[in-house]
């Protein structure tokens, strides 16, 4: 019983924190263009001005 | 990166943010050289492109003008409007992904708790974990029911009921009831069922919202059709370039060739030909010398020329368009989703059967609180948590299938309207046809090697809208353009050049029919090569399996008789032409009298307020922005095939919908009598919820192959 006086806070917290770094990311615009952070992997920095 | 040191000094001033939208940019490679070019214009700090809504966002100092950033973007090679911030629509998905994100978590961590219950927890523990159940629980609950919430409220206030309603009601006793229970020691708390369903449903109405916000990035604003600004001559000489908005009546424009006019006005000095074919249908050319009124939105498409302004903004022939729009989609918003007519049956009757099972177990003398908690048991069973995934699931995975086919669906509404339809009328120009004109095959097998690289190398330094579809055409036969010296436009008269020692020109012949340009290479004989406006390349096919579909076609065109009577023959059918934007609308108003259900596909601004009003319209990717903004599906791509494609597919979808209704009615059939019964534990309603939740969705996903 008493581990679960640990067990239960730290997964209650663990998920909060999830939670807390979902809402950061949907703030900052991280959610806004899916399809841009796939393809912007692609880009290539050192591409000569065409 | 780099640009962001080439900002010092002018911190003083605050950075402006402009938007613009980059409809070309399609690519990691585009994005990069979109950025790039940005950057390097002195004066910018920052730009950062979103390829969802095919926009970039350039934080700049006030130095730094829209025309100036729009001629770097040309540079790369890409067209650029600046975006009006009004225009954005917010996005749907948005406002629901938190509720989703909370119902998650909390559904997650309550059903933990639930699992030892379940495996036998008692006593003490037992109170603990709905305790804790419940401190999770309601404040979740609250927060990601409330999309609901405030449907159902809204929906009651206006004496209707939709979805939403029965949801409400179940998903507030459930929760009245695990509190009461926790409260009093009882035995068994739903808060796991009850955030599971609000996730599930929350999960639906997120794909339908995605649904539409990915169809929203390819379609853009209103009015953007308009030139969004235009170069202003004053009264000394100069000029200066104005922002649409600030265009008054009075003012002096300079229309380049190859320029939208941003204004409706008179010709003052000059004279040109426009290309009218997005406001009237007409694939003529109009010739209008000074004293002749333009209209907003024709493309100039010769000469530069001097408009003097007589009416901007809302004054304009293209903005008494957008108000019969507005006034058009009412047959649009009478409908009703098929959810919703399903809820319309579905909330009373399971509301009827819990309150037969209070009072039936209020008469077996059982109490009121064990009578209660049975009927609520009836509730939480019968909420229509597969019944608020079997529409948008399905619609989703038909949707994403379509996409792949070149056909974006706006929202799902569409495609139930759209599988309903009985009757096509098709615009002409930039519909059945290509809109755009296209040489003449005999006459370019004709040219000779040289001949070709020449044309090639002459139409490629025009505007024009016959040198543009030479150049497409030749480039298309993989013609190399010739090297050419001293080439000039003469506005009206063609392109001149030296080639090989040789004066060589492309412009309008001496004598011809309809729309032809001459190739004069300086010796032998000028080549006359043919223009038409021809049909897309499978029209006839397309049409033929929309007739086998049972849907009626007919043209509906603005254009005049002669142009519109030589595609109904070749088509081989019935046709009406010369009809005004108001006119379209009415025939479809007396069609849709008659009962029938009308599918509009049209692309041009005049076909604005037949779209809005059809049933289900189409528009090709092709189409004015007012076409593809009014339109419920947008296909990209030449061929007409996407037509019967997209009816094929919305008529699948609704079968696998109707499909999932009876899935998840039958298992509500099997569950009620045990929840009437006093069976069901919340054990039970969990399994009982998901699994009928995931049956509908694997059914939903035989769609993937829906667009064939």
């Amino acid at each position: 019983m008493t581990s679960l006086a640990f067990l239960l806070p730290i997964a209650l917290g663990m998920g909060l924190c999830g939670l807390a770094a979902f809402f950061w990311a949907l703030k900052r615009g991280q959610f806004s263009d899916l399809d841009g952070a796939a393809a912007r992997i692609l880009i290539d920095e050192d591409e000569d001005e065409a | 990166m780099t640009a962001a040191a080439r900002l010092v000094g002018t911190e003083a001033a605050p950075p402006i943010h402009s938007v613009f939208s980059v409809p070309g940019m399609h690519c990691a490679g585009c994005m990069g050289k979109v950025e790039r070019s940005l950057n390097a214009v002195p004066g910018v700090t920052s730009a950062r492109t979103n390829l969802t809504a095919r926009t970039v966002e350039v934080v700049h100092g006030e130095g730094v003008e829209t025309p100036d950033l729009i001629a770097a973007l040309a540079g790369a090679g890409f067209e650029a409007q600046p975006r009006v911030i009004a225009e954005e629509a917010p996005s749907a998905v948005k406002p629901l992904l938190a509720p989703l994100a909370v119902a998650g978590f909390a559904c997650m961590n309550v059903m933990l708790m639930s699992v030892s219950i379940w495996s036998g927890a008692e006593g003490t523990t037992r109170d603990m974990f709905h305790w804790i159940s419940a401190a999770i629980g309601v404040p979740a609950i609250a927060y990601a029911g409330k999309p609901f919430f405030s449907s159902a409220f809204a929906a009651l206030k206006r004496g209707r009921t939709n979805m939403d309603v029965p949801i409400s009601i179940g998903v507030t006793l459930a929760t009245g009831l695990s509190v009461y229970e926790t409260v009093t020691g009882g035995a068994e708390a739903w808060f796991d069922g009850t955030l599971m369903l609000l996730l599930f449903l929350l999960a639906g109405r997120a794909l339908d919202a995605m649904m539409r916000d990915r169809a929203r990035a390819g379609v853009d604003a209103l009015l953007r059709q308009a030139a969004s600004g235009a170069m202003v001559v004053e009264a000394d000489g100069t000029t200066r370039w104005t922002a649409a908005a600030a265009l008054a009546p009075g003012m002096v424009m300079r229309v380049a060739a190859g320029e939208r006019l941003a204004a409706d006005g008179v010709l003052v000095r000059g004279a040109s030909r426009f290309d009218q074919s997005l406001l009237t249908g007409e694939s003529a050319l109009v010739a209008a010398k000074a004293g002749d009124a333009v209209h907003a939105g024709t493309l100039n498409a010769e000469a530069p020329v001097d408009v003097e302004v007589t009416a901007a903004g809302t004054d304009t022939a293209l903005a008494e368009i957008a108000r019969l729009m507005e006034a058009a989609g009412q047959s649009r918003s009478a409908y009703v989703r098929i959810a919703d007519r399903a809820s319309r049956l579905y909330a009373p009757a399971v509301h009827t059967l819990a309150a037969l099972t209070f009072a039936g177990w209020m008469l077996a003398g059982q109490g009121i609180y064990h009578s209660l908690v049975i009927a609520i048991a009836v509730l939480i069973i019968t909420c229509p948590c597969a019944l608020g995934l079997a529409v948008p699931v399905a619609q989703v995975v038909a949707a994403g299938a379509l996409m792949k086919r070149g056909i974006l669906v706006k929202d799902g509404s569409a495609m139930e309207r759209l599988a309903d339809v009985d009757r096509a009328l098709l615009d002409k120009t930039g519909t059945l046809t290509l809109g755009r004109p296209v040489p003449d095959e005999a006459a370019l097998d004709a040219l000779s090697a040289d001949e070709a690289a020449v044309a090639l190398a002459l139409a490629s330094n025009s505007r024009h809208p016959l040198s543009l579809g030479l150049a497409q055409a030749l480039a298309a036969r993989e013609v190399r353009a010739a090297v050419l010296e001293d080439v000039a436009e003469e506005p009206g008269r063609g392109v001149t050049a030296r080639w090989q020692g040789r004066r060589v020109t492309l412009g309008r012949p001496v004598a011809a029919e309809g729309m032809a340009t001459a190739l004069d290479l300086g010796e032998g004989p000028a080549r006359v090569i043919g223009f038409a406006d021809r049909l897309r390349p499978d029209a006839i096919e397309a049409l033929g399996e929309l007739k086998a579909l049972g849907i009626e076609c007919s043209i509906l065109s603005g254009d005049g008789i002669v142009a519109v009577s030589e595609v109904a023959r070749q088509t081989g059918l019935t046709a009406r032409a010369s009809a005004s934007p108001a006119d379209k609308q009415q025939n479809i108003a007396s069609l849709q009298n008659t009962g029938r259900r009308v599918l509009m596909v049209g692309d041009g601004l005049n076909d604005g307020p037949a779209l809005a009003a059809a049933n289900a319209s189409i528009a090709p990717g092709s189409a004015s922005d007012v076409g593809r903004q009014a339109s419920d599906f947008v296909f990209t791509g030449e061929s007409l095939m996407a037509l019967p494609r997209a009816v094929r597919a919305s008529r699948r979808t609704m079968r696998v919908v109707r499909q999932n209704f009876v899935l998840a009615i039958g298992y509500n059939v099997l569950a009620v009598p045990l929840a009437m019964a006093g069976l069901v534990t919340p054990l039970i309603a969990a399994v009982a919820m998901s699994t009928s939740s995931l049956i509908v969705v694997a059914n939903s996903l035989r769609l993937q192959g829906a667009a064939r």
